[in-house]
């Protein structure tokens, strides 16, 4: 059996159900043999490899799933680094296999040669060059396993163009057998009842939830522990939906965008109870000046993790999942009655909120209607920018999973073609996108891939004719000087560019033109529907922490930019 | 008022943890540190393992690296140096990778180091037997001999080898080749 044909039936043993890919001369003979024997899984043509390994984000994050994406050598390979570096800092599942130059031929300037494994060295959990076609089974193997287990992330395995075309038997290994690669999921007894104690003294604890309660599914434990013994609950970008945030015990997400009352409870609680969350700088702030009170207990897989950023007081190194398990008996309803009146109290005082009186159109209140419309039952992705911190905020966000975005790498672009494959993943769903008119451009070519294939996804396109989040910054830290950030000479008609790809294209210019535009939306059933919400420029997101500043320097209103000299 | 009356209990004692400077002329400690790491024998792990020392921006003073006496494995020894919290992170970022089957920190316990160097010195009539007498107490061999030059081969903590290539110093050394060091824990027979 030939080597394209053995990586074919590898996916295939390995249960892979869609695969995000792009042909060229490097893997010309997977394509061919895909033709030939039609394998279980389905292949969809990417219309550029960037999108391809963001649809494998997509489809990953949504379903829990390892994400495939299969590109030839050179400028295919090095079109989906972004892609790879994103799934790194987000620790997103994903196999990124890259045709290569024959074996023969590395190293000498071949045609549409990259050293692939060198370039991706530093943004991949691991790498593989299949030098021998009796290798390459075992290397799909491997690299599965390892982008799933312990803190998942991306693995690429480069595929020389020989190897592809030798023959050899087909065997797909059963096991992994890997002697270096070790993780440590069962957290440690001890530090369980530990934990189970200071939870049991504290007074004024809150939970601080990231991505990793997603990833290991430990939402629904974790919101019965907060439940229980009465503790509230925030969480980061990435650990939005991991409590229901309709539930009078969440303070909705932490950090740099927050709401004023998460970090509030953040600089005043005396237990912070981190579960699979990394103390990010749009977390912290000035690291020396958060969570000042604040005795640290640190669930997570990693433990490279662990005191990284801030001491941990309490460090249970394992999966989420089975360290709330265990401890959901060990803990009693606290003597929290207090504490929540302050925060509530907090909740009260300084809400989010947003002017509208005046009549124009503003992002939040088109997400507010949105939110109306899918009852925190759609899946939601963003990009990067303004319109992906108030989707953050203004969303709320009930189950874990329907939030997906680009937090660590915050790459532009990211959001169509995640939502694509999320759409792929999670078929019975309804997938909205919500991108900037700035990042929107940056992978738009996807749309009619998603129209190719009949996927209804709702595109939202926040258009306020700016890099809205630049110009924040701009106008808050650099007096005003709004360098290269307007858009409203260089945007496309997104209307036509919609109908161009074989999308639903619509359009809202006045809240009361909102409602009508989603209507219409929604009774799209077969093909994208981008809908442009033209707003205003000048919003601005808060509440903001400056970016290194101390949390409790938080700005909840529009000040003059004299006040942050 | 000081810095130090503003932290909360629990800040100093997060600092104290991480070996952090509390009062104000206080500084944080930076040791070296040596760092033994058995690894699958392939290029692909050694690349890993450097590159990490630049990707996140640790301080890589020396490394070695060779074949053990299982062929699959290869031993590096690392120098680096950095305050304690960097050098806890060094440790964990290495165990991560999937190619690295063992980290050790050596200088947490009895260790032995040796360091090989080779040096080209230029030598006359004059001088010759000063040299070789050096040469002699630092326990040398010389190697290779022409009628102006000799080259010397010695072995030792780096401590010594820097030593001697201070006392060739003022004979005109031509070339020095050494080979970073090489460590291992004690075995410790007559332990306390
Ligand atoms: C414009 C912009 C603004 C932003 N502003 C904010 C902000 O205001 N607030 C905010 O929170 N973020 C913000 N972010 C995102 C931020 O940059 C980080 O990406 C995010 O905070 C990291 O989330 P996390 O801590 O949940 O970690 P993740 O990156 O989700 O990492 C997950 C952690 O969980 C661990 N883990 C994984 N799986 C498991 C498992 N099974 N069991 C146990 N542990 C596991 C991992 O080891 C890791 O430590 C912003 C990003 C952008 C682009
Ligand atoms: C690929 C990439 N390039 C540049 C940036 C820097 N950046 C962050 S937000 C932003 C503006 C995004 O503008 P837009 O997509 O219109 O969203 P808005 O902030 O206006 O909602 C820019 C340029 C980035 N995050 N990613
Ligand atoms: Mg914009």
């Amino acid at each position: 059996m030939s080597g394209a044909e053995i990586f074919l039936r590898s996916l295939d043993a390995e249960g892979v159900e869609v695969v995000f890919g792009h042909p060229g001369g490097a893997v010309i003979k997977i394509y061919d043999e895909m033709a030939r024997i039609k394998p279980n899984f389905k292949h969809v043509l990417v219309r550029h490899e960037q999108g391809g390994a963001h649809a494998a984000e997509g489809y990953a994050k949504a379903t829990g799933k390892v994400g495939t994406v299969l590109v030839t050598s050179g400028p295919g390979a090095t079109n989906t680094v972004t892609g790879i570096a994103d799934a790194y800092m987000d620790s997103v599942p994903i196999v990124v296999f890259t045709g290569q130059v024959p074996t023969q031929l590395i190293g000498n300037d071949a045609f549409q040669e990259c050293d692939t494994i060198g370039i991706t060295r530093s943004i991949t959990k691991h790498s593989y060059l299949v030098r021998d076609v009796r290798d390459l089974a075992s290397a799909v193997k491997k690299a599965y396993h390892i982008a799933r287990t312990g803190r998942p992330g991306p693995v690429v395995v480069d595929l020389p163009k020989d190897v592809l075309l030798a023959e050899t038997e087909f065997e797909y290994p059963k096991e992994v057998n890997l002697r270096g690669y070790r993780f440590k999921d069962k957290g440690d007894e001890a530090k369980i009842q530990r934990a189970a104690a200071m939870i049991a003294e504290a007074e004024k604890p809150l939970f601080y939830v990231g991505g990793g309660a997603v990833n290991s599914n430990g939402a629904d434990v974790l919101t019965r522990i907060a439940r229980k013994a009465r503790i509230p609950v925030t969480t980061t970008l990435h650990g939005l939906g991991a409590f229901p945030e309709n539930d009078e015990l969440s303070v909705g997400m932490l950090g740099m965008h927050g709401t004023w009352y998460a970090n509030m409870a953040v600089q005043n609680a005396d237990l912070l109870i981190a579960v699979g969350a990394r103390f990010d700088d749009r977390v912290t702030g000035k690291l020396e000046s958060w969570a000042p009170h604040a005795k640290i207990i640190h669930i997570d897989i990693d433990p490279s993790s662990i005191s990284k950023n801030v001491y941990v007081d309490c460090a249970i190194v394992g999966d989420v999942l089975d360290a709330l398990t265990r401890l959901e008996p060990l803990v009693e309803p606290c003597n929290t009655g207090e504490w929540l009146e302050q925060v509530q109290a907090w909740k009260e005082e300084c809400p989010l909120m947003y002017d509208h009186e005046d009549g124009r159109l503003r992002a939040q209140y088109v997400l507010e209607r949105l939110r109306r419309h899918t009852k925190g039952e759609a899946i939601v992705v963003t990009d990067v920018g303004q319109h992906q911190m108030w989707a953050a905020q203004y969303f709320q966000f009930l189950h874990a999973r329907t939030h997906i975005t680009s937090g660590g790498l915050g790459t532009m672009g990211f959001c169509f073609p995640a939502a694509m494959g999320a759409a792929f993943g999670m078929p019975d769903k309804t997938v909205v996108s919500v991108s900037g008119d700035g990042g929107f451009i940056m992978n738009a070519q996807e749309l009619c891939v998603a129209a190719a294939h009949g996927l209804p996804i709702k595109v939202v396109i926040i258009n306020n004719n700016f890099l809205g989040m630049v110009r924040q910054w701009q106008e808050l830290f650099h007096e005003e000087r709004f360098s290269h950030t307007d858009l409203s000479d260089t945007n496309p008609d997104f209307v036509k560019l919609a109908e161009a790809h074989h999308c639903v294209g619509l359009r809202a210019e006045t809240p009361d033109q909102v409602d009508e535009v989603i209507r219409k939306a929604w009774a799209v059933t077969d093909r994208p529907a981008v809908m442009e919400f033209r707003v205003i420029k000048e919003e601005m997101v808060f509440p903001m922490v400056p970016a290194g500043a101390s949390t409790n320097e938080m700005i909840t209103k529009r000040l003059t930019p004299d006040a942050f000299v | 008022m000081s810095e130090h009356d503003t932290l909360t209990p629990q800040q100093i004692l997060r600092k104290k943890a991480q070996g952090e400077p509390i009062g104000p002329g206080e500084k944080a400690h930076s040791h070296r540190h040596i760092i033994a790491v058995l690894l699958e024998n392939s290029i692909g792990a050694l690349n890993r393992v450097i590159n990490l020392f630049s990707a996140r921006g640790f301080n890589l003073e020396s490394v070695t690296v060779g074949e053990t006496d299982e062929t699959s494995v290869s031993r590096m020894t690392i120098v680096t140096t950095g305050e304690d919290r960097i050098i806890a992170q060094v440790s964990r970022q290495l165990n991560r990778l999937v190619d690295v089957l063992e980290v050790e920190d050596l200088t947490s316990e009895e260790y032995v180091e040796r360091e090989l160097c080779l040096l080209k010195v230029s030598y006359t009539s004059d001088n010759r037997v000063e040299l070789l007498d050096t040469l002699k107490i630092f326990n040398g061999k010389v190697v290779d001999i022409t009628t102006d030059t000799m080259t010397f081969e010695l072995a030792g903590p780096t401590k010594k080898i820097n030593a001697f290539i201070g006392m060739m110093n003022r004979y005109g050394i031509e070339e020095i080749a050494r080979s970073g060091r090489v460590a291992m824990k004690r075995a410790l027979l007559f332990g306390d």
